[in-house]
């Protein structure tokens, strides 16, 4: 078995730029996905929480529909749905808008449940000297609540890495397609899946490793 | 029966796609067999990573280093590789390893012949890794008066492990094995890839039949959904009932 693996990585060797370009697409994707679903979560958790009855109401359900379906059906749904009415949408969008609503929602659920935490005792001592609603969000209750958002940022982020391998469900060359793709063409797959798996974790484990420090950076200026 | 989506019929916007709900209410039987062997193979996952999971939590808490730091390993190597990258390697790379003909391959023909075998043990794997985090946070929580009340009556370390923080940690970390079969049954959804029958196999099937996707997907995540919520309800039901003695 030591030949075949010696033979296994010299195939994986000599396919690298394929494996290469899909990693380069699931990079693009990551990236436009996190920021996306960040933007989306902020506003969403904001909104959740100082929203009006119709803006709540609406929040509130779109987080419930999508943090209750599995990935693959809000992948599938935004692939299909814009389709079949008119509206043509890229395979890279259509996954990227998928992947980002997913990551919106729980980022919601993240911002909401940080600026409550601090929101309890703070605003209540904002109030009292005088800070309106503005200075009060900005100076009192955000700087405490970013550094309780960032441990479950980072895990959304690191389950948003690993939604993007679904992109092979609706053919996207991400990292996973290249990686069965060229698996399947050579035969080998046990030296193709030990990449895909060193891959994936050098790049899932540097992203928490990366927030836990932020974490940690962060802390220093808190009381 | 077909509905419009948004637009009433008067407008005579003609749309290129109009919904037609028999495709999905004449298969209602793919849909219901999907459904329970999705809560089977969330079953199967929970049940052997509660086993898995509890025999790691344990050997990690022994304080034994080696022990410790290879199922840290495991743990942080499943955590970070995605559950189709996991279900890949079982369903191709298994056989790969082991030759045809020789005795380990016919071992592992018998005990993982179809692909829903392949997948549950993939999906117990995974799950044993999530559960080992969760059962040593509530290893951890388990306070020390319970365990020097344990040693000061002479339990040693496996019944003071069965008797004194196996209960009480049961107790704790219910919640999150809720929460845990949850997310496995919302986690069974890609096991339509390798060919398993179960909610999203229905849903594919819609549309390689009949060329409906957005009825099979939307009748596949409705009960998705309707069936998380059951499910969380339930439980939290169940949770509330066990009685609190500590």
């Amino acid at each position: 078995m030591i030949e075949d693996t010696k033979e296994g990585m010299s195939i994986v060797w000599d396919n690298r730029i394929l494996l290469w370009n899909g990693l380069k697409y699931t990079f693009r994707l990551f990236a436009s996905v996190v920021f996306l679903a960040s933007v989306v979560g902020i506003f969403g958790g904001v909104g959740l929480l100082y929203g009006n009855r119709i803006v709540r109401t609406i929040l509130r359900a779109y987080v419930d529909i999508i943090r209750g379906t599995p990935l693959i059906v809000t992948i599938f749904l935004i692939f299909y749905v814009p389709g079949g009415y008119g509206l043509n949408v890229s395979p890279f969008s259509s996954i990227a808008f998928a992947l980002a609503i997913f990551g919106g929602a729980h980022m919601s659920e993240i911002v909401r449940g940080a600026i409550a935490t601090v929101a309890q005792g703070q605003s209540d001592a904002a109030k009292s000297i005088g800070l309106t609603f503005w200075p009060r969000f900005f100076f009192v209750l955000l700087p405490q609540a970013v550094p309780l958002m960032i441990p479950p940022w980072t895990n959304l982020a690191v389950d948003l890495f690993k939604g993007t391998s679904l992109a092979i469900l609706v053919s996207q060359p991400d990292f996973l397609f290249a990686i069965q793709k060229r698996a399947t063409a050579k035969g080998h797959f046990i030296s193709f899946y030990f990449t895909a798996i060193v891959v994936y974790f050098v790049c899932c484990f540097a992203m928490s490793q990366l927030g836990a420090w932020l974490g940690r950076r962060m802390r220093f200026g808190v009381a | 029966m077909t509905t419009p989506l948004f637009w009433p019929d008067w407008l005579k916007l003609r749309l290129p796609y109009s919904l037609r709900w028999e495709a999905v209410f004449d298969n209602k039987d793919v849909f219901i067999e999907g459904l329970l062997r999705s809560l089977e193979l969330a079953a199967i996952g929970l049940a052997i990573g509660t086993v898995i999971g509890l025999i790691c939590a344990f050997l990690r808490s022994s304080g034994y280093r080696p022990l410790a730091w290879l199922i840290t390993a495991y743990v942080e190597l499943v955590r970070n590789v995605p559950l189709l990258l996991l279900v890949f390697m079982f369903q191709f790379g298994l056989p790969q390893v082991f030759p045809r003909g020789s005795t380990e391959r016919d071992f592992i023909l018998d005990v993982l012949p179809t692909s829903y075998r392949t997948f549950a043990v993939a999906l117990s794997i995974y799950a044993g890794a999530y559960l080992t985090e969760i059962f040593g946070a509530g290893i951890l929580s388990v306070s020390r008066r319970y365990l020097d009340a344990g040693r000061s009556i002479g339990l040693q370390r496996f019944a003071l492990a069965r008797y004194v923080t196996g209960p009480i940690m049961f107790r704790t970390v219910l919640p999150s094995l809720s929460n845990t079969f949850i997310s496995l049954f919302k986690d069974t959804g890609i096991a339509f890839f390798i060919g398993v029958r179960e909610l999203s196999f229905a849903a594919s099937y819609i549309n390689t039949e009949y060329f409906r996707p957005i009825e099979g997907w939307v009748a596949a995540g409705v009960l998705y959904l309707i069936t998380a919520w059951l499910l969380a309800f339930s439980l939290r039901f169940l949770e509330s009932r066990i009685r609190w003695t500590v």
